[in-house]
């Protein structure tokens, strides 16, 4: 046991960023890598790889979802993978100038969300090679994968069809 | 409702001036002043509230967990019972009703409802990305998580499926600023035209800069009571006639194209061609408008309702949440603006205190701050607390407060009666 009665904390030369001093307003940082599963969700993003766009259908009620979920929202029931055809249509579309932190390097971007024929729910994407004067609804879309995965659901997005 | 439980009244209620940022106050202060403007409006005591609700969105703008019991600790409430309740941008409006249900159950006979937000501590990007959060972040969010860009696609489906137009949108922004300019707790009262709505830089195509709320700072509490205390304790208490709630899914690509859940002054040939909810409608609304009307007996909305306080952070929502009300047929809500329906002078006055557009979104404290300014008009006390009579609507016997979540993933209705 030692007691040092002169023992000095070690300071740096680090410092604080100081926005104002009354009230006093410093630069405080946080952040963090999470290791996210996309758990049951999991072959969707993989699928996206060998250029398939998975959506879900109900094994009971045989409701689809073009956004895949591995219950069923009607029912309750199991679903199971479906393959959604390449082609659909603009449901709804928007252009944002304006975003979070993280996409704003790549506004303005289009979002849409695409309908398939037989299916009961939409998709959410993004949608290139037209202008926001160019989209309307029931355009028809087909979807394109990027060659280097990135396990995100922008591995797949949306040009224009020809009709 | 199952079990009606006992009557629940508000009895008082604070409010701080909303504002971009007010870093003087950190969230403890702020709440504190709308609490002890709201315990000195009736001489009521700390020793005479039984417990409280806390009611704040997201531990990410101040990077403090439990900033509610810090809010408790501060006002001088522990050890009394208390939790913390969140949805979103509904938080405000659940918290409210989760009072109402402690002082219903008998739980307790005073309870405090208070509601802070402080988004200032990040930049308006990054409090932007913190919202985004509350979408799927396996499906929505890395596609370019933004809630204006989720709220201007359902904008976009509404002016296809029924002719709503921007201009109409626009007139949304002009009432609800211009009714700001005579109320001293709000953040952006401005006197605006159509043409300057539309003018304002584009945020996500068809909403501009004006056509969206901003962040805020800001706190507002709500006191309620059991019908003795509430009798003993304030001249003029107002009832809690009714609540109602309603959820839908998380991600918009998910919602169902099936029938409208009808009110009683609706049929179902009046939609015959409609696929519900789709895009265009918040299920969640309608769903919580539904319960809340059969709680309160109310069967012809636009008829029986004197005012309304609802969730505006988008024009295009206000236009939708007209419909998912009944104050209007689905389909009509961008007429009900252009005819001034809503308007202060209007058949059924919408957002006289400038809704959150103007008054300003932080979010936990929004759905209480409704509570708050719906208390004044019933009390018809706007001059007293306002300092202006403006916006006091005469004779408003029966008001309606509406928050509203996500993508109208919660939505909550409350029906407060003058008595």
């Amino acid at each position: 046991m030692t007691i040092n009665y002169d023992a000095k904390m070690p300071e740096s030369q680090e410092g604080t960023e100081v926005y104002n001093v009354d009230p006093l307003v410093v630069k405080s940082t946080y952040s963090i890598d999470y290791i996210h599963s996309y758990a049951q969700d999991s072959e969707f993003f993989r699928a996206l790889g060998k250029r398939k766009l998975l959506g879900s259908k109900c094994r009971k009620c045989g409701y689809t979802y073009a956004t895949p979920r591995a219950h069923c929202m009607m029912c309750g029931a199991e679903t199971e993978w479906y393959q959604l055809p390449n082609k659909g249509r603009i449901h709804t579309f928007t252009t944002c100038y304006f975003g979070s932190e993280q996409f704003l390097s790549q506004t303005p971007f289009h979002l849409v969300l695409v309908e398939f024929d037989g299916v009961d729910s939409l998709f959410l994407g993004r949608l290139i090679g037209a202008d926001t004067e160019d989209l309307r609804i029931g355009m028809p879309v087909v979807a394109r994968f990027k060659r280097l995965q990135t396990f995100s659901p922008t591995d797949v997005y949306f040009v224009p069809a020809k009709e | 409702m199952k079990h009606k439980g006992r009557n629940v009244y508000m009895i008082s209620g604070g409010v701080t001036k909303f504002a971009k940022a007010s870093p003087e106050m950190d969230f403890r202060l702020r709440v504190k002043k709308a609490f002890d403007y709201a315990l000195n409006d009736i001489n009521l005591g700390l020793d005479q509230i039984d417990g409280s609700v806390a009611s704040y969105f997201s531990d990410h703008f101040q990077r403090q967990l439990m900033s509610g019991i810090m809010v408790q600790d501060y006002l001088g409430l522990t050890p009394k019972p208390s939790k913390r309740v969140e949805g979103g941008g509904a938080t405000g409006g659940l918290a409210f009703q989760t009072g109402f249900e402690e002082v219903a159950s008998g739980r307790m006979d005073v309870c405090a409802v208070y509601g802070f937000e402080t988004m200032s501590h990040v930049n308006t990007w990054k409090g932007n990305e913190f919202i985004a959060l509350a979408s799927d972040t396996n499906f929505d969010y890395p596609v370019g998580g933004f809630y204006t860009g989720y709220y201007a696609m359902m904008a976009v489906r509404h002016m296809h499926e029924f002719g709503t137009t921007v201009e109409q949108l626009a007139k949304v922004s002009v009432k609800n600023h211009g009714n700001a300019l005579h109320n001293p707790y709000a953040q952006s009262p401005m006197k605006l035209t159509v043409e300057d709505v539309r003018k304002s830089p584009m945020v996500a195509y068809p909403l501009t800069r004006l056509d969206v709320c901003t962040m805020s700072d800001g706190a507002a509490v709500a006191i309620l009571a059991s019908e003795e205390k509430a009798f003993e304790l304030c001249d003029k208490p107002v009832l809690v006639k009714s609540i109602g709630t309603g959820t839908d899914t998380m991600r918009l690509a998910d919602r169902p194209f099936g029938k409208v859940p009808l009110l009683p002054n609706e049929k179902e040939s009046d939609y015959k061609n409609l696929k519900y909810p789709g895009i265009h409608s918040f299920r969640a609304g309608r769903t919580a408008a539904k319960e809340a009307y059969e709680g309160a007996g109310i069967t012809d909305p636009l008829e029986e309702i004197d005012v309304v306080e609802l969730h505006d952070a988008y024009t295009s929502s206000e236009i939708q949440t007209y419909e998912d009300l009944g104050l209007c047929k689905y389909g009509e809500g961008g007429h009900f603006i252009e005819e001034g329906k809503s308007a202060l002078k209007g058949k059924v006055p919408v957002n006289p205190s400038g809704g959150l557009l103007a008054s300003g979104h932080p979010v936990g404290a929004t759905g209480i701050m409704q509570a708050v300014f719906m208390l004044w008009q019933l009390q018809g006390r706007i001059k007293k607390h306002f300092k202006d009579d403006a916006l006091q609507v005469h004779n408003a016997k029966r008001g309606l407060i509406h928050s509203h979540a996500g993508t109208g993933t919660y939505v909550t209705v409350s029906i407060m009666e003058a008595v």
